[in-house]
């Protein structure tokens, strides 16, 4: 879909990227409709058809069963029932089970959830290193599961870096886990609608999928959970979803996702093409405007096509932003507090990069609806943004002087 | 002209910004996190560091309508307001963190990174009035509104730092303020005044010093050096103080002792009747000046606290050890409670001169 020439270049599709048209209508036709898909009367029934139709749409494009999918309100969630509930059952049914690895580069929805359990469930976690481009030492895993297989509750990797878009060798790790009946929880997050998301083939145990991040809506995602594996629930209630996950089923919400999940699937080597295309261009154009930029992550196709990073040495990657912002280039610097200060990566630092690095760099990320007018925009802003950064970076005008 | 307005999250800097970006100026809204630890500081709604602040400066940024951004100065804050804070203390000084905050923060770091940005100006919500002089110079003035009247804490503000500011609200009351704040819909405008010392969280200076100096006990006696009782640390005291003060027993007298001098080096808090307190001359050093520096023997007013009284003085500058110039500050009558560490700021009618540190008060001989 080609959206039309817009007031700004968005390059944050990482961070969310534009719903679909078909979406929005498949939702809207949903929302004026009557039934609670529990119900068991006519209203409900129509109701439940329509995500069950969705559960069946969503596990065709994921190569999954229908049965194993469970919809949630989105990644955090799924990620928290994977980690927690994996954990739970796990050393619930085996006390020696306490040790949970996992890489020193996740999102924060698995980063946290690893921090509480080890603080407040009395989890071992194991953060493994990755190499300068943020993928995972194998070896380090084998190591650390073979020293000792049976203290392992499990097992979580990211298929895809929300930063720098490194891949993970998620196969290998679920190959590692299963000679020790390991299970591996993945957050797909990212890949999905980028590059090819089996389920099955991947072997893991339990998958996070999220509908804003592929052209659904905001407030959905699901786990797809294998139909043997064995989850604690997080949410007690009703057991909408498989005894695993109460709440009320979001119709509107699930069937817009099975639509975007569609779009994003069908629709993927053809996009991969454009946006590696793309991406490629404005790498050439970065680098060319800003000759000491440093591409961030892999330079070959273990990298989502939509991701480009770069470390702009000298400049605060939040000076940066806001120069481009005010150009209409929307962009990212990572992640921020709660009160909005951009945070030093530690996707970077675990990278090996230094504190300045972790500060000084942006993510571009494109979507399905990127143009070569967006990266042209971005390339012919960034020169004069980083000057200028560079200098609010290096000023010193006496002003802060004794 | 481009600027860019420092947001609190409080009643004053959402209307400064609002009238700046009314008066045609391309407006950025900016937050600046001082704390390290955003959410180990305040819990309420008094002070300028929580996560709540940042949220209500982001409302109003919206309710006006322009960009908004959160800046991360807590480690320049906490090397240039909070050590420096502590320090000034543990050498029986009695700083003043606001005014090292606009000296070295708001007006320096955040200045600097605005004009390397491309921002020609900073907007804050000070209660203070510029006027640009027959001369071509831009003059600090203090507000119209003499309760609110932050003049005192922009005395640090050197011409190239007050040619690049700008202070809407110095010619409105804080009542008017208010009222604007909510004719504009901005959900700040019942937001209650801060008033302590934003970095520390429950408003227990004494207790929040402690736990960075230590307790350092010593004895608090009477300017004959007799022994009236003891202390747990000197940075619980500021010259003038009158409360507090846990004396065993009454002066012989019988009436109110205060703080005269505090000794860091030997922990010794002197007392003492409160015609002890008073000074009839200042020297103060690290002079600021909004303008030229005064050549000759300078006539003017000087106050000597934060919403303290002016005195009339004389005032020159001359040369001190190693070479740094020193304000000596002679007073027209005595004044009382003269705290080191405190700004002595001076004026000619409405408007700054400039300020210096205050070193020495020097106290008239008994008679």
């Amino acid at each position: 879909m080609n959206a039309p020439s817009s007031a700004v270049a968005y390059l944050d599709h990482a961070a969310t990227t534009p719903i679909y048209p078909e979406v929005i209508d498949a939702m809207t036709r949903q929302l004026a409709r009557l039934g609670n898909a529990s119900s068991l009367h006519g209203s409900g029934r129509a109701a439940r058809r329509v995500v069950e139709e969705s559960r069946e749409t969503l596990a065709a494009v994921l190569n999954a069963r229908p049965s194993e999918v469970v919809f949630t309100s989105g990644g955090t969630e799924s990620n928290n029932l994977a980690v927690k509930g994996f954990f739970w059952a796990r050393h619930r049914a085996d006390t020696r089970r306490t040790r949970i690895l996992s890489t020193a580069i996740e999102h924060h929805a698995v980063l946290d959830p690893l921090h509480w359990l080890a603080t407040e469930g009395g989890a071992e976690v194991e953060l493994l290193p990755v190499d300068a481009e943020a993928r995972l030492n194998l070896d380090a895993l084998r190591s650390a599961v073979e020293r000792d297989p049976a203290s392992v509750a499990l097992i979580t990797v990211m298929h895809a870096n929300n930063e720098v878009g490194t891949l993970q060798p998620i196969e290998q790790v679920a190959a590692i886990a299963a000679s020790h009946a390991i299970p591996v929880h993945t957050d797909s997050v990212q890949p999905m609608g980028q590059v090819p998301v089996d389920f099955a083939a991947t072997g893991v145990d339990a998958m996070t999928v999220s509908g804003h991040k592929i052209g659904g809506p905001f407030g959905v995602g699901a786990l797809l959970l294998r139909r043997d594996a064995e989850l604690v629930s997080l949410l007690h209630g009703g057991g909408q979803e498989r005894d695993v996950r109460s709440g009320t089923i979001d119709a509107p919400g699930i069937a817009g996702f099975a639509v975007a999940a569609e779009l994003a699937v069908k629709g993927q080597p053809e996009r991969a093409a454009t946006l590696a295309a793309l991406r490629e261009e404005l790498i050439a154009g970065v680098l060319e405007a800003v000759p000491d930029a440093r591409l961030n992550g892999p330079t070959d196709d273990r990298r989502l096509p939509g991701n480009a990073h770069f470390s702009f040495p000298g400049c605060e990657g939040d000076s940066l932003l806001m120069l481009l912002d005010a150009q209409g280039v929307e962009c990212s610097t990572g992640s921020a507090c709660s009160a909005g200060v951009p945070q030093p990566s530690h996707v970077l630092l675990a990278m090996g990069r230094d504190d300045a690095a972790a500060r000084g760099s942006l993510r571009f990320s494109l979507g399905h609806t990127s143009t070569p007018v967006d990266v042209e925009r971005a390339v012919r802003e960034i020169g004069p943004a980083v000057q200028r950064a560079w200098l609010a970076g290096n000023t010193t005008s006496g002003r802060s002087g004794p | 002209m481009r600027v860019l307005a420092a947001m609190s999250g409080g009643v004053d800097s959402a209307v400064a910004a609002a009238r700046a970006a009314d008066a045609g100026h391309e407006v950025t809204g900016i937050h600046l996190a001082l704390s390290r630890n955003p959410q180990s500081y305040r819990s309420g709604a008094r002070g300028c560091c929580t996560i709540e602040d940042a949220n209500d400066a982001r409302r109003a940024a919206d309710v006006i309508g322009i960009p908004f951004y959160v800046w991360d100065l807590s480690e320049s804050f906490h090397a240039a307001v909070v050590e420096d804070f502590v320090s000034e203390y543990a050498q029986g000084r009695t700083p003043n963190p606001c005014l090292r905050c606009n000296e070295k923060i708001k007006f320096a770091a955040v200045l600097d990174k605005a004009v390397a940005l491309g921002f020609d100006a900073v907007a804050t919500g000070h209660y203070a009035q510029l006027r640009t002089g027959v001369d071509g110079l831009v003059e600090l003035h203090r507000a119209v509104d003499p309760a609110k009247d932050q003049s005192y804490v922009l005395g640090v503000l050197t011409q190239d730092q007050l040619a690049r500011s700008l202070f809407p609200l110095g010619g409105s009351t804080k009542e008017a303020v208010r009222a604007e704040a909510q004719h504009r819909g901005l959900a700040v405008a019942a937001k209650p005044d801060s008033h302590d010392i934003c970095f520390i969280s429950d408003g227990d200076t004494a207790g929040w010093l402690r736990d960075r100096i230590g307790a350092a006990s010593g004895d608090i006696v009477d300017s004959s050096g007799e022994v009236l009782g003891r202390h747990d640390g000197t940075f619980g005291y500021t010259i003038g103080q009158r409360r507090g003060l846990r004396l065993d027993r009454p002066a012989a007298d019988g009436r109110p002792r205060y703080v005269l001098d505090i000794e860091p080096v030997s922990q010794v808090v002197t007392v003492g009747a409160r015609d002890e307190l008073d000074v009839d001359s200042v020297s103060g050093v690290s002079p600021r000046w909004c303008g030229p520096a005064p050549t000759a023997e300078l006539a003017c007013t000087v106050q000597l606290r934060a919403h303290g009284e002016e005195y009339p003085a004389l005032v020159k500058v001359v040369t001190g050890a190693g070479q740094s110039d020193v304000v000596e500050i002679d007073l027209a009558q005595p004044a009382t409670g003269i705290a080191p560490g405190q700004a002595a700021v001076l004026y000619t009618g409405s408007r700054v001169v400039g300020s210096a540190t205050i070193a020495r008060a020097h106290r008239r001989t008994p008679a």
